[in-house]
C-alpha cells in the first residue's frame, strides 16, 4: 500500500467512528435534499436539463481545442491576458511572479477550488504576500488552517458554537449563536481588506468561449468584491470548464445551483470580461486567465473516462454519498473528496498514488443518479478499478481472483470449495487471527456469516426438484 | 411457463432457503422450474474488485451454463444487475457480446419478475408482522426495481408495512468493499439499523441477500430484536 492509501485507511477509520461529524453533516445535508428536491421539481423535465446539460459539456469537450482557441482570442481582444498552465507548478508561479513584480502586498480570494488543487495560499505566503479567503465557509477553514471539508460547504463540519468561538479566539468577537450575527463579524473583518487587497484572484464556473467570459456563481456577493476592488484579477479556470455560448448559461445557470446549494438560483451571477475599459469607471487595471490543464488534458485522450470532465463541480454526489458521510471530507486527503473526487483524483494524479480511493465505494450508484452531467460516476470508479488492478494489484489479491476464476469454472470444485468452508468455520476462531486474513475486519463490528452444510442442492435435490 | 433458476453463490451456501421459497413461489403460480447443476458465480465479485479477466472468465461459464434458458430469475437485484449490465462491461467488443446482451434480455430479479412479466401482486401469503423493506441498490439503481417488492408486500395477509427513513440509502454491503474498508462498512450498516429499529418493525425485508447477510450481521453484533428476511420467504409464508 502507498503511503496515501495508508493514511487513508487510517483517517477513514477513525473518522467512521465520529458521530459527531456525522450528525453535523446529516443535518446540513438534509435540509439540503429537501431544498434540492423542491428546486428540482421547478424544472418541466429534469432529466431533459440533464441530458441537455451533458450534451452541451460533451460537445465543448469534443471540440474543446476550437473552443479554447476561441475563448482566449476574445479575452485578448478586450485587453486581457491569458497564460496557459501546464501544471499546478506553472499555474503557481505565474501568479506568484505576477504578484511579486506587480508589488502585491496582500491578496483577496473568493472561492476557487482550482486554486486549491494548485496550491496556491502557502506559494504566495512564501512570497510574504497576505493571502485572505472571502467565502464565509472558506475564511472559516482558513482561520482554521484546514483545508475546505466539502467542494461547495468548506465549514460544513463545523457547528455555530465551534465557528464563535474560533471568531472570539481569532478575531477579538463577543461570542453568538446567531447565524445572522457570526455572518456580519466576518463581513466586517473582511469589507475592510477588500480596500486594501492589491489583487484579488477568483475561480470560474464556466468560461464561455462565444464571448470570451467568465462566469461566477455565489451567494455572498464576495467574488464580486474581490473581482472588482483590487487593481489586478487573475481568475484561475480549469480548461474544462468551457461552454460554447452564452445561451448555454441559462440552463447551467439553473442547473449549478439547483445541485449545488438547492437553490433555484444562486443571489450573484457576475460576467467578467476583461480589465475595465477606457469609457468604465470602476473594474481591474489588469486581467489574468490562467488557463489550467494539470493533467486534463490527458484525461481527454482517454475516450473512456474522460467524461469525468464534464463535472461542474456542484459537490451533489458529496451530498448522497454515504461513503462521504460516513468519513467526511477530509479523510479522503485530495481536494476533490467523495464520489466525484474518488474518480477524478486518481485520473489527474496518478493511479498508483491515488487508486486506492476507487474502491473506497460500495458502489451504491446513488451519485450516477444525480449527477447533473450524467456522468457515470460507478462505471468511471469501477474502470479505475480495473486499472488498478491491472497495474498495482496487491500479489495475494491478484492470486485469489486467479483461485476463484479457476474454481468457478469447475462446478464440482466449487461445490467441495463450498462443503470445505461449510466444514472449515468452526475452526476460525482457531486461524482467524492470522495477519492479512481478510475477514477479520467483518467481524470488528459485524458476526460472521453461517455458511450451511446443505446447499440449495441439497435441499432442492431432498424436495426432488428438477435439475438440469 | 419454464424457468430457469439463478441461485447466486451466497444464497448457494448461507441462504438457501431464500432459494428454495422462490422456487416455491413460483411453482404455486404453475410453472415449471429448474436448476441448472453446473451454475457457480456471475463473477461480480472479481469485477468490482477490478479484475475483469478473472470475472469475464467466470461470466463465460455463467453464459455456457444458461444460454439454454428462455427465461432466468434470481433472487437477487446485484446478480441479476450484473448479468444484465455488468456483462455488458466485460464483453463489450468481444465476440460473446451479443450473446451476453440476450442473456441479460431474459434475466430477471424475482420481485420484478413476478409483478411486472406475470403481472402478479397476490400470492396468497400470510404473514403477520410489522415489517420494513429495504433496497437494494442494485435493484433500485441498475434496474430500476422500487414498488413492485413493495406492491407485493401489500398484498400480504396481516403484514403491516412501514417505511423507514433512507430505505434507499446503502447498507454498506458492496462486496469486497466490506472486507476492503470494513470499517466505513460496519458504520454504514450502523446507520442503516438504526433506520430500520426507529421503524420498530419487527422485520427488514429485503429483494437483495448480500444486503440482508451485511444487515443481519449488524443487528446480531448489536443484539437488536429484528429480523432480516428476504422477500421470497415472506412470500411463500402461509
Amino acid at each position: 500500500m502507498t503511503r496515501n492509501a495508508v493514511e487513508f485507511r487510517k483517517s477513514s477509520e477513525k473518522s467512521s467512528l465520529d458521530g459527531k461529524q456525522q450528525g453535523l453533516l446529516a443535518k446540513a445535508v438534509g435540509i439540503y435534499l429537501g431544498k434540492r428536491d423542491s428546486g428540482r421539481k421547478r424544472f418541466r423535465d429534469w432529466e431533459g436539463a440533464r441530458r441537455q446539460a451533458e450534451a452541451i459539456k460533451t460537445e465543448a469537450l469534443e471540440n474543446l481545442d476550437m473552443y479554447l482557441s476561441r475563448f482566449i482570442e476574445k479575452v485578448k481582444e478586450r485587453g486581457g491576458t491569458v497564460f496557459c498552465a501546464e501544471d499546478e507548478s506553472s499555474a503557481r508561479d505565474y501568479i506568484a511572479n505576477l504578484a511579486v513584480e506587480r508589488g502585491v502586498k496582500s491578496v483577496v480570494k473568493s472561492k476557487s477550488m482550482t486554486t486549491e488543487e494548485i496550491h496556491l495560499n502557502g506559494a504566495l505566503e512564501n512570497k510574504g504576500i497576505k493571502v485572505l479567503e472571502t467565502d464565509l465557509g472558506e475564511f472559516i477553514v482558513q482561520l482554521l488552517g484546514q483545508t475546505p471539508y466539502h467542494i461547495v460547504f468548506p465549514a460544513v463540519h463545523l457547528s455555530k458554537g465551534e465557528v464563535s468561538d474560533l471568531f472570539h479566539e481569532k478575531l477579538g468577537s463577543e461570542k453568538t449563536d446567531d447565524i445572522e450575527g457570526l455572518t456580519m463579524i466576518a463581513r466586517e473583518h473582511l469589507r475592510k481588506e477588500y480596500c486594501k487587497a492589491d489583487m484579488g484572484i477568483s475561480g470560474a464556473n464556466f468560461a464561455v468561449a462565444e464571448t470570451g467570459m467568465i462566469s461566477i456563481t455565489e451567494n455572498e456577493g464576495n467574488a464580486r468584491l474581490t473581482m472588482g476592488l483590487p487593481k489586478i484579477h487573475v481568475a484561475v479556470v480549469g480548461i474544462e470548464k468551457i461552454l460554447p455560448r452564452m445561451a448555454d448559461l441559462a440552463l447551467f445557470l439553473q442547473v449549478l445551483p439547483t445541485m449545488g446549494t438547492g437553490h433555484w438560483m444562486s443571489c450573484y451571477n457576475t460576467l467578467v470580461g476583461g480589465p475595465r475599459a477606457k469609457d468604465e469607471i470602476d473594474g481591474p487595471e489588469e486581467f489574468h486567465v490562467v488557463l489550467l490543464d494539470n493533467g486534463r488534458s490527458k484525461l481527454l485522450a482517454d475516450k473512456e473516462s474522460r467524461e469525468a470532465l464534464r463535472c461542474i463541480r456542484c459537490g451533489g454526489c458529496l451530498n448522497v454519498c454515504p461513503v462521504y458521510q460516513t468519513v467526511g471530507g477530509h479523510s479522503y486527503g485530495t481536494v476533490y473528496p467523495g464520489p466525484i473526487g474518488a474518480v477524478l483524483t486518481p485520473l489527474l494524479r496518478g493511479l498508483k498514488q491515488w487508486g486506492h480511493l476507487s474502491y473506497a465505494s460500495s458502489l451504491c450508484e446513488a451519485c450516477t443518479e444525480i449527477c447533473p452531467v450524467r456522468i457515470g460516476l460507478h462505471k468511471r470508479l469501477l474502470s479505475n478499478r480495473r486499472n488498478y488492478a491491472d497495474k498495482y494489484g496487491p500479489l495475494a489479491e491478484k492470486l485469489g481472483f486467479k483461485v476463484f476464476a479457476f474454481v468457478s469454472r469447475r462446478p464440482l470444485l466449487w461445490r467441495m470449495a463450498g462443503a470445505l468452508a461449510s466444514a472449515g468455520q468452526f475452526l476460525y476462531p482457531l486461524v482467524g487471527w492470522f495477519p492479512g486474513n481478510p475477514v477479520k475486519g467483518w467481524t470488528k463490528g459485524r458476526t460472521l456469516p453461517h455458511i450451511t452444510w446443505k446447499s440449495f442442492r441439497n435441499m432442492w435435490a431432498d424436495r426432488g426438484g428438477k435439475s438440469i | 411457463m419454464k424457468i430457469t433458476l439463478f441461485i447466486p453463490c451466497f444464497v448457494e451456501r448461507v441462504a438457501p432457503k431464500t432459494g428454495i421459497a422462490m422456487a416455491e413461489v413460483l411453482e404455486r403460480l404453475g410453472h415449471e422450474v429448474e436448476y441448472p447443476e453446473k451454475q457457480t458465480c456471475c463473477g461480480q465479485p472479481a469485477f468490482n474488485s477490478g479484475y475483469w479477466k478473472e470475472a469475464r472468465s467466470t461470466a463465460e461459464h455463467f453464459l455456457d451454463v444458461f444460454n439454454p434458458a428462455e427465461i432466468i430469475v434470481a433472487p437477487s437485484g446485484s446478480c441479476t444487475a450484473m448479468v444484465k449490465s455488468g456483462f455488458g462491461e466485460l464483453f463489450k467488443g468481444t465476440d460473446r457480446e451479443t450473446e451476453a446482451a440476450e442473456l441479460g434480455g431474459r434475466t430477471h430479479e424475482f420481485s420484478d419478475f413476478l409483478v411486472n412479466i406475470l403481472k402478479t401482486v397476490d400470492l396468497g401469503a400470510r404473514f403477520p408482522g410489522r415489517v420494513t423493506f429495504h433496497d437494494g441498490c442494485h435493484s433500485l439503481r441498475e434496474i430500476g426495481v422500487k414498488t413492485p417488492p413493495r406492491d407485493l408486500l401489500s398484498w400480504v395477509k396481516e403484514l403491516e408495512l412501514v417505511e423507514m427513513e433512507g430505505a434507499d440509502r446503502c447498507c454498506g454491503f458492496g462486496g469486497t468493499f466490506s472486507v476492503k474498508h470494513p470499517d466505513i462498512s460496519t458504520a454504514m450498516g450502523k446507520a442503516k439499523c438504526a433506520n430500520i429499529a426507529a421503524t420498530k418493525a419487527d422485520f427488514v425485508v429485503s429483494n437483495d441477500p448480500s444486503c440482508l447477510i451485511q444487515v443481519r450481521s449488524v443487528i446480531e453484533r448489536n443484539g437488536l430484536a429484528i429480523k432480516a428476511l428476504h422477500l421470497a420467504e415472506v412470500l411463500a409464508s402461509r
